[in-house]
C-alpha cells in the first residue's frame, strides 16, 4: 500500500519530551505542578449565561466571525483595558480558542513554500512553530536569554531579521517564563519592528494576568496597530479553557482573510461559549480580581520559597509560572523533571519543552492551591537538598 | 494590604504570621501591626470556626426568627435588639429592610428549646408585635463555603 501520510506532518517535531509526559500520565499518586490552565472553575453567573442559552434553544450556529454583541463587547473591552480601538464588524473574529487565531493568522498572512519567514522567541508556547510550518513559513528561532529576565531585545530583534521576514511571534505575558514586555520594552523593539516594515503577531492570552504594571499591548505603540494582530481569550482570563474561545483583533484585510479560512475550517466559534462571554466581559472584571490576587500570592510564596532553598529564579510578573534555573545541579532538565517525579513524585515541565533555550530550566505552574503548592514546595526543597548532598 | 489581608483571614484565620507576610509581599511585623490595628478597631471581631455541625453526634437545631417589633421613641430598634442579643442562645441579631425588622438566628438542642425560648422569652417583649420561626432542615452553604464539595483535580494531563 502506498504511504498516505503527509511528508510534512510526519517530519513536524512531536514533542521531545513525550516519554516524560508518559510517565506522568501513568503515575496516579504523583502531585502535578505542570498543568497550564487555571484550577479555578468559570465563575459561576458566566457559566449560568451558558446554561441560560441553552434553556432559550440558542444551539443554532453563529455568524462565521462570531456573535455581534460578543465582537462589540470585545471592542469594548480592548479599548477600556488597552486604549486600542477595533471595529466590530471588520475587525475582530471570534475564534476556538486562541489557538486557533494564531494557526488562522500565519495561515492568511504566509505564501507557503518560498522561504518566508517567521520569528519566534522561545522559550514559549509549543504552537507557534508546527503552526508557521504548516502554514508553509520558515520559523527562525531567537533564543531568550535569563539575563534580559527572558525578554526579547531590540538588539536580539534586529540581529534575526532578514530581507525574508514577515512576522514576529511576540508571546507576553510568557508561557512558560512568566516574563512580561513592559512599555518601555516594546517601544524599543517596535522601532525595529516598523524600521523593517515587518508585522508582529502578539499572543496576549495572558494579559490579565500581569503583577507589576497593567499589561501594555503593543497594538497601542504609535504605528503599530496597523501592523499588529492581537491574539486574546477566555481560558486563563476568566479561567474558561475548556470553552475553547479565543479572537483575534486586527487590521481589517487580514481578517477578512482569516475569516474565510475560518468559515471552511470551523464555520463558527462554538454558540454556548459565545453567549457565556458576553457576560464574562460584561460583569467578570471582579472576577479577574480575584484570581489575579490568589495567583499573585502563589507567586509570591513560590518566590520566597525559591529564596529560601537557594534555588536560582528571577522574579516573573506574568502568566502563573515561575521558570527557576537547576543549572547547578549539572543535569539536563529532563533528567531533573523524571528524578524529580520518580522519587518525590511531583511533576514539574522541562523548560526544553518549549524551546531548546529553555535547557537548564524547569516550568513550574502556580495554578494550584497554596496548600498544594506547600506540599510540593516541601519535596522540591528536600529533593534539591538530595542531589546538593550527593554532589558534596 | 488591609483588604487583601482580610479578604485571606476571613477563609483562613489560622494561616501563619510568616507565610501571610510572604505571599502579601511584606515583613512579617508588618502584619503584626496591621493585625493588631484592625483588632483594636474593631474591625476583626474573632477568629472563629466554620463547622459542619451535622457530621458530628451533636444535635443541633437551628432557627431563622423573623420578628416584627415596634421601635421606641429616641432608642430605635436598639433597645429591643439589646434585650434579644443579649441571650446567648441568640446567634446574630440583623435590623433588616422590608416586611419584618429583627432577623434573629438561634441554636438550641432541640426543637421544643427554641420553640420554648421563643414563646416564654422573644414573643413576651413588650415591643415585639410578631413572631415567625423558621428550622433550618439543611445548610448548603455557610460563610461561603459549600459543604457537600467535592475537591478533586479533574485536569487532564494536556502536552504544554
Amino acid at each position: 500500500m502506498r504511504n498516505f501520510l503527509a511528508d510534512q506532518v510526519v517530519e513536524l517535531k512531536p514533542s521531545g519530551i513525550r516519554k516524560f509526559f508518559d510517565i506522568v500520565s501513568e503515575m496516579k499518586d504523583a502531585i502535578s505542578l505542570g498543568v497550564g490552565e487555571p484550577d479555578f472553575d468559570t465563575p459561576w453567573h458566566i457559566r449560568d449565561e451558558g446554561i441560560y442559552s441553552l434553556e432559550k434553544g440558542r444551539t443554532f450556529y453563529t455568524s462565521n466571525s462570531g456573535l455581534k454583541e460578543l465582537r462589540q463587547e470585545i471592542c469594548a473591552y480592548m479599548k477600556r483595558k488597552y486604549n486600542v480601538a477595533y471595529d466590530a464588524m471588520s475587525q475582530v473574529l471570534i475564534t476556538v480558542g486562541g489557538s486557533e487565531a494564531i494557526d488562522m493568522g500565519l495561515r492568511a498572512m504566509i505564501n507557503p513554500g518560498v522561504g518566508e519567514e517567521v520569528l519566534i522567541p522561545q522559550p514559549s508556547y509549543v504552537s507557534y512553530e508546527p503552526c508557521a510550518i504548516l502554514a508553509g513559513a520558515k520559523p527562525v528561532i531567537i533564543n531568550l536569554k535569563a539575563e534580559n529576565e527572558f525578554r526579547l531585545t531590540a538588539k536580539e530583534l534586529e540581529a534575526a531579521i532578514t530581507d525574508k521576514t514577515k512576522i514576529l511571534v511576540l508571546p507576553y505575558p510568557n508561557n512558560p517564563t512568566g516574563a512580561i514586555m513592559e512599555k518601555s520594552d516594546l517601544e524599543a523593539i517596535a522601532e525595529v519592528i516598523i524600521k523593517h516594515d515587518i508585522f508582529v503577531m502578539s499572543d496576549e492570552i495572558y494579559a490579565e494576568l500581569s503583577y507589576k504594571e497593567k499589561h501594555v499591548s503593543i497594538a497601542s505603540l504609535p504605528g503599530m496597530q496597523e501592523r499588529t494582530l492581537v491574539i486574546n481569550g477566555f481560558s486563563k482570563a476568566y479561567a474558561m479553557t475548556g470553552w475553547r474561545l479565543g479572537y483575534a483583533c486586527g487590521p481589517a484585510d487580514i481578517i477578512k482573510q482569516m475569516t474565510k479560512i475560518h468559515q471552511f475550517a470551523i464555520m463558527c466559534a462554538p454558540t454556548t461559549s459565545q453567549y457565556a462571554a458576553v457576560e464574562a466581559l460584561k460583569k467578570g472584571d471582579a472576577d479577574i480580581e480575584e484570581m489575579r490576587t490568589a495567583y499573585n500570592q502563589r507567586r509570591r510564596y513560590l518566590m520566597n520559597a525559591f529564596k529560601e532553598m537557594g534555588l536560582e529564579c528571577f522574579e516573573p510578573y506574568g502568566a502563573f509560572y515561575v521558570f527557576p534555573c537547576i543549572k547547578e545541579f549539572g543535569m539536563t532538565s529532563e533528567e531533573f523533571a523524571t528524578r524529580f517525579l520518580q522519587e518525590e513524585k511531583v511533576a514539574v515541565v522541562p523548560g526544553t519543552a518549549f524551546g531548546d533555550c529553555g535547557e537548564g530550566f524547569l516550568r513550574i505552574s502556580y495554578a494550584y492551591s497554596l496548600e498544594n503548592l506547600k506540599v510540593a514546595i516541601g519535596r522540591l526543597q528536600r529533593f534539591v537538598e538530595k542531589l546538593r548532598s550527593e554532589k558534596a | 494590604m488591609r483588604e487583601e489581608l482580610l479578604a485571606i483571614i476571613e477563609k483562613n484565620s489560622r494561616i501563619d504570621l510568616k507565610e501571610l507576610a510572604v505571599i502579601l509581599g511584606v515583613e512579617e511585623i508588618d502584619v503584626v501591626n496591621e493585625l493588631q490595628a484592625l483588632e483594636e478597631e474593631g474591625v476583626i471581631c474573632g477568629y472563629h470556626t466554620l463547622i459542619n455541625w451535622e457530621k458530628t453526634s451533636l444535635d443541633k437545631v437551628t432557627a431563622l426568627i423573623e420578628v416584627r417589633v415596634t421601635p421606641q421613641r429616641g432608642q430605635g430598634f436598639d433597645n429591643v435588639a439589646e434585650r434579644i442579643y443579649k441571650y446567648p442562645e441568640v446567634r446574630s441579631v440583623y435590623l433588616i429592610s422590608g416586611g419584618f425588622d429583627l432577623l434573629v438566628t438561634l441554636e438550641g438542642k432541640t426543637l421544643r428549646e427554641v420553640s420554648t425560648f421563643v414563646s416564654d422569652k422573644l414573643a413576651p417583649l413588650e415591643p415585639v408585635l410578631s413572631t415567625a420561626t423558621h428550622f433550618i432542615l439543611k445548610k448548603y452553604k455557610d460563610h461561603g463555603t459549600i459543604f457537600s464539595q467535592k475537591s478533586e483535580d479533574e485536569r487532564e494531563m494536556i502536552t504544554p
